[in-house]
C-alpha cells in the first residue's frame, strides 16, 4: 500500500475503490438532503428566499480549496468539531465533497422544480395538492432532469483534488484517491504514471456518465 | 428512476464498505506529520512496512513542508512530527508542543541547475559563492517558498552568502510555494537553479536537463529530528504508540533499516541518533 505502485496492482485498485466510495457517499448524501431542500426552495414562499437562492447559486462555484480549508478548520483537533478526530480520514473527505456537491444539487433541483411547478400548478392545485404535498410528485416527475444535477455533482466530486488533499492528507493506503495520487506522482516527477492514472480517471468518469445515460434512457422507456 | 439511482448509490456505498473513520476496531494507528522529502524519496515506503510488521502499529503519514508539519502538530492533528529544520524544531519545543526532540538521521542539500550551467557554478563546493553568482547574473532561481525545512535552509544560505534577499530579489527569484518535486519540475522547465535535499533529487524521475551544480559544502548539512506531540496540550495524542515509533526510529534496529534504504545503490539517509549535537 506504500510508495510507488503500478497500474492494476492491489494498491491501485484500493485507490480507485476509495475514490468511488468517497464520491458516491458524498453525492448520495447530498442528493438525499439537496433534492428535498431544492424542491422546498422552489415552492416555498418566505422572506429572504431570493437571498438564499443567490447564495446557493453562488456556492455552486465554491472553490474546492476554500471548502477544504473550512472543513479542515472545523475538524482539526483545535477546531469546534475536533473531538471526533475526523481530520485526515475518508469521512473528512466525504464532508468536504458533500459541501461542494450540495449547492449544485439544490440549485439545479430548485430550477427544475420551479419550472415544472409553473407548468402543473393549476392542475395540482385543483387536485387539492398544496406546494408542500406536491413536492414528492414533482420530484418524481422531474426525475430524469434531476439525474443531470446528480451527475454534475458526481463529476465535480470525482474530479476534485483541492479539498480532499487538505482534509484527507493524501495518506498512502488510507486517504489517497485517484486525484491526490496524480498530484503526488506529478510532484515526484513520475509523469508517465501520473498520466496513466489520469487516463484511468477519465475512463471511469466516461463509464459512469455512460452508465447513467443508459439507465436513464432505459428508465424513460419503461416509465414512458 | 431517481429513487432507484439514489438507492443504487447508497447500496454501492454500502457494498464498497462504510467510509472508515478512525477509531474502528482493526485500526491501531498513529498519525505522523512529516516532510515531502521523506515521502517523495520513498523512505517511508521502505521503513514503515517493516515497523508495522514488528509492532502492528500502522503509521499514517501526512507529508507536508516542515513548517506546515509543525503547525499540524501545533493544532494537535498529529501524534508525531518528523521534520528537518533544527531551529524551527527547537522553537516547537520551547512553545511546549513537545517535551523532547530526538535526532534521527541526516543527508545533505545540493544546488541543482541546468546542465548548460548559465551561472557557471557547476562543480563548485562553495554554496555561498554560487548563490552570489546566481544573484549577480540574475539567473532564474526557483524557491520552495513554503516554509519547509528546505526553504528555511535556503533562506539561511542567502544570509550566509551575505545577501539581503528582500533587497536583491527580482524576477529571477521565483517563489512557487510548492513541494520539492514540484520545485524540481519547475526548475527543469524554466532552466533555473534550485536547492534540493539529496534524497528527493536521487528519487526524482523527471530530471530532464537538470544536474547537480553544487555539493559537498558542509553548510549544506540537513538534519532530521522527531518529536512526540505533547499530550499535556492534546490529550488525544497516542502517547504509547507514538513513542514506540520514535523509540524504534532511534533504536539500533531502526537506524539500520534507515541506512539500508538505497536507490540505485546510493544510500539516501545516514542515521545519527547517537550524535548528541545533531
Amino acid at each position: 500500500m506504500f510508495g510507488t505502485f503500478s497500474l492494476f496492482d492491489s494498491a491501485f485498485v484500493a485507490i480507485v475503490l476509495l475514490s468511488l466510495k468517497v464520491t458516491l457517499t458524498a453525492v448520495g448524501c447530498a442528493g438525499l438532503v439537496g433534492l428535498p431542500l431544492g424542491a422546498a426552495l422552489a415552492l416555498g414562499r418566505f422572506p429572504g428566499r431570493p437571498v438564499i437562492i443567490v447564495i446557493v447559486n453562488a456556492f455552486m462555484g465554491l472553490p474546492p480549496v476554500v471548502a477544504g480549508l473550512a472543513v479542515f478548520l472545523l475538524l482539526s483537533r483545535s477546531g469546534p468539531l475536533g473531538g471526533f478526530g475526523l481530520l485526515f480520514s475518508p469521512a473528512a473527505m466525504v464532508v468536504a465533497q458533500f459541501s461542494l456537491v450540495l449547492p449544485i444539487i439544490i440549485a439545479l433541483t430548485r430550477q427544475t422544480i420551479e419550472d415544472l411547478w409553473g407548468e402543473y400548478r393549476d392542475q395540482l392545485t385543483s387536485m387539492g395538492a398544496g406546494p408542500l404535498r406536491a413536492i414528492p410528485t414533482l420530484i418524481w416527475d422531474a426525475r430524469f432532469s434531476l439525474v443531470t444535477g446528480l451527475l454534475a455533482g458526481l463529476g465535480r466530486a470525482f474530479a476534485e483534488v483541492g479539498a480532499i488533499l487538505i482534509v484527507g492528507g493524501n495518506i498512502a493506503g488510507f486517504t489517497r484517491t485517484m486525484t491526490t495520487a496524480i498530484a503526488l506522482e506529478t510532484s515526484k516527477g513520475d509523469l508517465p504514471l501520473a498520466l496513466g492514472l489520469g487516463a484511468v480517471l477519465m475512463a471511469l468518469t466516461l463509464a459512469i456518465n455512460g452508465l447513467a445515460l443508459a439507465v436513464s434512457r432505459l428508465g424513460a422507456r419503461f416509465a414512458g | 428512476m431517481l429513487r432507484r439511482l439514489i438507492t443504487t448509490a447508497v447500496l454501492a456505498a454500502a457494498v464498497l464498505g462504510p467510509v472508515t473513520g478512525p477509531g474502528q476496531a482493526e485500526d491501531r494507528f498513529i498519525t505522523v506529520a512529516s516532510t515531502t522529502s521523506t515521502q517523495d524519496s520513498g523512505l517511508f515506503g521502505y521503513i514503515l512496512p517493516i515497523f508495522e510488521a514488528k509492532t502492528g502499529i500502522k503509521v499514517k503519514v501526512v507529508a507536508q513542508g516542515t513548517g506546515q508539519a509543525l503547525d499540524t502538530g501545533r493544532r494537535g492533528d498529529a501524534d508525531v512530527v518528523f521534520v528537518h529544520a533544527r531551529a524551527a524544531e527547537l522553537k516547537f519545543l520551547e512553545e511546549g508542543f513537545s517535551t523532547k526532540r530526538s535526532p534521527v538521521m541526516y543527508n545533505d542539500f545540493i544546488v541543482v541547475g541546468p546542465k548548460s550551467d548559465p551561472a557557471g557554478i557547476a562543480g563548485s563546493k562553495d554554496v555561498a559563492a554560487a548563490l552570489k553568482t546566481i544573484a549577480e547574473k540574475k539567473i532564474p532561481f526557483v524557491s520552495r517558498g513554503d516554509k519547509s525545512g528546505t526553504h528555511m535552509a535556503e533562506l539561511a544560505l542567502w544570509k550566509v552568502a551575505g545577501l539581503d534577499l528582500a533587497a536583491i530579489r527580482g524576477e529571477w527569484y521565483r517563489e512557487i510555494g510548492q513541494g520539492m518535486g514540484a520545485t524540481l519540475n519547475t526548475a527543469g522547465a524554466m532552466l533555473g537553479y534550485a536547492l534540493s535535499d539529496r534524497a528527493t533529487w536521487i528519487a526524482f524521475k523527471n530530471k530532464g536537463d537538470l544536474a547537480i551544480a553544487v555539493e559537498g559544502d558542509k553548510r549544506l548539512f540537513n538534519q532530521y529530528g522527531v518529536m512526540l506531540v505533547n499530550p499535556a496540550k492534546f490529550p488525544a495524542v497516542k502517547v504509547a504508540d507514538g513513542q514506540a515509533f520514535i523509540d524504534w526510529l532511534i533504536s539500533a534496529d531502526g537506524q539500520k533499516v534507515i541506512s539500508e534504504y538505497k536507490i540505485d545503490g546510493q544510500q539516501l539517509f545516514f542515521p545519527n541518533a547517537n550524535d548528541p549535537n545533531a
